[in-house]
């Protein structure tokens, strides 16, 4: 490095000679800065989202680089929102991508003091022959003489962070194994 | 609105900068608090007073809009003589059975129509054996009908309705409110809600003097008013306010529900309740032999489009029931389960400490945090078969059996506990397809980044394969129980490597097909006779043209102020509902300030800047012929299209099953006698069985002297599931706490920062104590009341943690909605921790038997 180069890079020189008086702008930055990219700025994609926390529906611009998420957002060209996300949403990316999420399945055997792991497709395999069982132990052709044709089995009670479909297949499969304690969020 | 509705708020920011005034009436000072012009304080559980109060000032000082309300509401339609008001039997209305703790609302009704109750009365009033076996019809209105106007009102009788335009009758709706709402004076109001009268007159001249012609008020509001025993009458109570000031249909006006979950409308409009099905039509009755001609007779309305359910409830039955549902078998008809009262999540409870719920699925929820009276969520959870828990993180409902309340105070044993659970990890908004539908009525989609990581899946994909492998397990089954579930239109397309179910093969099913197998766009295209599907009616044009219209993204910046081409709305894409109500009723704006939308002569239909929510050809000035039904029976100026007379309901003749007029009853738990009836409390709340867990506690009790509210803040979400374990959200809001004044914190001796115990009737929990002139005593009744605020985001997992202020909370609903009283409850509080292991309940019986409790009190009429 040439001592001109050493002396203009010096901040204070920069903040003297440049258009930045203040020393709170460029002069302040740092060569280690100065050679980074913001995680937005060298992404492979951003895909369309938005916010999960409430019900305001800010947009955000979800940043993708190497098959997983690096940043999140909001989107600028939502007219809820003009690119703005609060504390919350802009959480976002620790809720989605933090390690506080579990990626395992968790199992407690009645009576158990403690969770197992237990694989994803046996998981599944269980909880449809618990639900077979429980709707027949709680089946009900009629009540008080009127025809019924339900149980009470079973029950479900769904948050409100879910999507539409998803909440539309919950609907369809429950009623039609003739659950009807199927509840979310919006009861409380 | 600052603090949970932040992004939102910026829009009460840009009008304030453009000279709005901007009113925020909390019990707390807040955030909201801070940028607005007034603050009203008040007590919580008295906001009835408070707006009958606004509208006496409206009535009284002739300050309505008045060419509004004769034309579009129900002002000059003249009741029934046999109608007794609250005014006339203090503070019960005409037809209480005090047996069955129910309204039959016959007196109700209009005058000049034949004798009819609302659509779930209706319903049971072919059936007498069914009458006598839910206590005289109580079962059906415990069940939730009225949230079956989420998408449009109550039927009423046949017949044309007597009207007096001048509004002078006696009898007429409009001289009913005003004699109701006549003992609402300012000092009725001071006394009540402790707001002082100069401050609540200028609340008063502020929203009339910004109402009428040429400008108009909104209310904003939250769960701060439907968690209450009289949760729905408040907004009743605003609905009046807002069409006497002629502020409903059109811009700048109306009631914003302001959600707190991303999709929590959607899960409404798709609901995921037990007394609906999609697009806000009830589930079915139990009756004897009633068939779908039956049903829909009971249930549409003549009038209005709600006139045509035939056709979206035979719609929904294709798209649940494909091929199988035929004209020859009602469609399927019979394969919904039968409803005998109400199932809402807290019946579930009862039915789970009762034996009969074996099986339970949490989706994204955290009730024994979240739910009211989280003990008894617990407790009704150790006595499941089994229990499957969906979240991102070891959520309090999934390891109570754990490391719950009861297990530290030795209620309940871990090696005790015989329930099963499975933990299923969850796939977040970045890894899943599918669409939030937000708190303007409208669907973003959002897509997927990534594939969910290890085991975690959608819901979709969960439910999907649920139902697959189920389907799998019953085939060739000839039990009548199993057809529902084989009939099943069961078949969507999965992709990738993890089988995921296509979310836009859903949207599209929930936005229906035609005869031609093209999808439809718009709900006037459905047919009741099988050659329609449609999910969900409300939603059908979501997917016009085959083209996903919730995914558009057009800039803000690129379009008008409507922003039309910005995801979709329902109904038919209309940004603000009975907007024909903008126009007067010869189809001119009300005022060039006010323009939305208008009659546009030459080319013979609505115009303007939002999709008019009318008739597209109905010229203002037509009269349908005689005996003409359902949309054909609105008039040119009926802009109420789901009502079934097409009007604002000033006063509610059916849909209710609490009164036909908001009135001001004291909360469950109150530190007051009612001031202004000899009716202490919301005669026909839903009280559930007794319970040891679940006492009430007595009015005016001085062991629970102080009024708690619960609240959220800024840096958490709900009970805490997608909040407490974010680091960054902890570190800004690290633990629980409650606000109190320092009138309080002396009276008490509470310190800043230290410890506070707070106990009901129900449970004891503890805070970190934040002394602050946010929270100003009140003069209430003659004397002073501190009030505590309490964030419920709380419980023992997570980074951030803390007691649930919901261990405070009782069970005792509002009637028509069967939500919980969370914003007012009556409590103590004292310095210091609370007892720990069995000193804890110990002090709880202490504090009931001080005040004298039993498995009665509170259960008075």
């Amino acid at each position: 490095m040439g001592v001109r180069t050493w002396i203009t890079s010096w901040p204070v020189y920069r903040q003297i000679t440049g258009g930045d008086p203040l020393g709170r702008g460029p002069a302040a930055k740092s060569r280690r800065t100065e050679r980074i990219d913001p995680r937005v700025a060298t992404a492979d994609r951003v895909v369309r989202s938005v916010c999960p926390y409430c019900a305001v529906g800010c947009g955000q611009n979800v940043y993708v680089q190497d098959g997983r998420v690096t940043q999140i957002e909001g989107d600028p060209d939502s007219p809820v929102s003009r690119g703005r996300l609060c504390p919350k949403g802009s959480a976002s990316l620790q809720l989605t991508t933090g390690p506080a999420r579990e990626q395992r399945v968790l199992y407690r055997r009645p009576y158990g003091t403690d969770w197992e792991r237990l694989d994803l497709d046996t998981a599944m395999e269980m909880i449809a022959d618990r639900v077979i069982e429980a709707r027949r132990a709680g089946w009900q052709w009629e009540v008080g003489g009127k025809r019924v044709r339900r149980t009470l089995g079973l029950a479900s009670l769904g948050g409100a962070t879910l999507d539409n479909e998803e909440n539309y297949l919950i609907k369809k499969l429950f009623t039609a194994l003739g659950a009807i304690q199927i509840e979310n969020q919006a009861r409380i | 609105m600052a603090e949970c509705h932040p992004v939102g708020f910026q829009w009460v920011m840009e009008a304030k900068a453009r000279g709005a005034t901007i009113i925020h009436v909390d019990p707390r000072f807040t955030r909201t608090s801070a940028m607005a012009d007034v603050h009203v304080p008040l007590r919580a559980g008295s906001d009835i007073a408070f707006l009958g109060g606004i509208i006496n000032h409206v009535l009284s000082n002739d300050a309505y809009f008045r060419d509004y309300v004769v034309a579009y509401t129900n002002a000059p339609v003249i009741l029934r003589e046999d109608f007794r008001d609250t005014e006339d039997l203090d503070g019960l209305f005409s037809g209480f059975d005090p047996d069955n703790r129910c309204y039959d609302n016959a007196t109700w009704q209009y005058e000049g129509l034949e004798t009819q109750a609302a659509a779930g009365q209706r319903d049971q009033e072919r059936d007498q054996e069914y009458d006598e076996r839910t206590r005289g019809g109580a079962g059906v209105a415990d069940a939730a009908r009225g949230e079956a106007h989420g998408s449009g009102g109550a039927a009423i009788a046949e017949g044309r309705p007597e009207r007096d335009p001048t509004l002078r009758h006696p009898r007429c709706v409009f001289h009913v409110l005003k004699r109701h709402y006549a003992r609402y004076t300012p000092e009725m109001v001071e006394r009540v809600c402790g707001v002082p009268r100069d401050l609540f007159r200028k609340v008063c001249e502020l929203i009339t003097a910004n109402s009428g012609r040429d400008r108009t008020t909104a209310f904003a509001y939250a769960v701060g008013w439907t968690q209450h025993t009289v949760g729905v009458q408040y907004i009743r109570a605003a609905a009046i306010l807002q069409l006497l000031l002629g502020n409903i249909g059109r811009p700048g006006g109306g009631i914003l529900a302001l959600r707190g979950h991303a999709s929590i409308q959607g899960s409404t409009d798709i609901p995921t309740l037990f007394n609906l099905l999609p697009g806000y039509i009830p589930m079915p009755h139990a009756h004897l032999h009633e068939d779908l001609d039956a049903f829909v007779q009971a249930q549409a309305a003549q009038k209005g489009f709600w006139g045509d359910m035939r056709a979206y409830l035979v719609s929904l039955l294709k798209a649940y029931w494909g091929d199988a549902a035929t004209a020859d078998n009602d469609f399927c008809f019979d394969y919904l389960p039968r409803l005998t009262g109400t199932h809402s999540t807290y019946e579930t409870v009862q039915k789970q400490l009762g034996g009969v719920c074996k099986g339970y699925f949490l989706m994204g929820e955290n009730p024994a945090v979240g739910s009211a009276n989280a003990k008894m969520q617990r407790l009704g959870m150790a006595c499941l078969d089994w229990l499957v828990v969906r979240d991102f993180s070891l959520i309090e409902s999934a390891t109570w059996w754990k490391d719950g309340p009861e297990i530290e105070t030795g209620e309940l044993r871990t090696e005790d506990i015989a329930t099963e659970v499975f933990f299923l990890p969850a796939a977040a908004h970045t890894e899943k397809d599918g669409s939030f539908t937000n708190t303007q009525r409208m669907l973003q989609w959002h897509h997927a980044a990534v594939e969910p990581p290890g085991d975690a899946r959608s819901d979709l994909w969960f439910v999907y394969h649920l139902g697959r492998i189920i389907r799998d397990r019953l085939a060739g089954s000839t039990d009548p129980i199993d057809r529902p579930v084989l009939d099943l239109a069961w078949d969507y397309p999965v992709r990738g490597r993890l089988a995921e179910p296509d979310a836009e093969a859903v949207l599209a099913e929930i936005n229906g097909y035609g005869a031609d197998g093209r999808p439809l766009s718009a709900y006037t295209q459905l047919k009741d006779d099988g050659s329609t599907s449609c999910g969900c009616w409300i939603y059908c044009g979501v997917r016009a043209d085959g083209v996903n219209q919730a995914a558009r993204r057009t800039p803000g910046r690129d379009q008008n102020w409507v922003a039309p081409e910005w995801g979709w709305a329902w109904p038919a894409n209309r940004r603000i509902l009975y907007n024909r109500a903008s126009a007067d009723p010869d189809g001119r704006p009300w005022s060039d300030r006010k323009t939305l939308v208008w009659w546009d002569a030459a080319q013979g239909r609505w115009t303007g800047h939002d999709v008019p929510d009318f008739v597209p050809d109905r010229p203002p000035d037509y009269t349908p012929p005689e005996g003409a039904r359902a949309a054909d029976a609105l008039a040119g100026d009926d802009p109420f299209i789901m009502q079934a007379d097409g009007k604002g309901w000033l006063f509610a003749p059916s849909g209710l099953v609490d009164g036909p007029l908001p009135t001001h009853y004291e909360p469950q738990d109150s530190p007051f006698i009612n001031p202004l009836y000899g009716q202490q409390r919301n005669p026909a709340r839903h009280l559930p069985p007794p319970h040891p867990d679940n006492l009430y506690q007595p009015v005016g009790s001085e062991v629970y002297p102080y009024v708690a509210t619960t609240y959220r803040l800024t840096e958490h979400h709900t009970a805490g599931g997608m909040s407490r374990w974010q680091p960054y959200l902890s570190e800004l809001q690290p633990e629980f706490f409650c606000e109190v004044s320092p009138e309080l914190a002396r009276e008490r001796g509470l310190e800043h920062l230290g410890w506070a115990t707070i106990v009901s009737a129900r449970n004891v929990i503890e805070a970190r104590v934040l002394v602050t002139e946010r929270m100003k005593p009140l003069t209430v009744d003659g004397r002073t009341l501190h009030q505590i605020g309490l964030p419920y985001h709380w419980g023992p997992n997570g980074y951030s943690v803390g007691d649930a202020a919901n261990e405070l909370l009782h069970l005792s609903l509002d009637p028509n909605t069967h939500i919980q009283e969370a914003k007012a409850i009556a409590c103590d509080i004292r310095p210091g921790r609370r007892p720990r292991g069995r000193h804890a309940p110990d002090l709880v019986r202490a504090y009931r038997e001080r005040a004298g409790i039993t498995d009665t009190t509170g259960t008075e009429l």
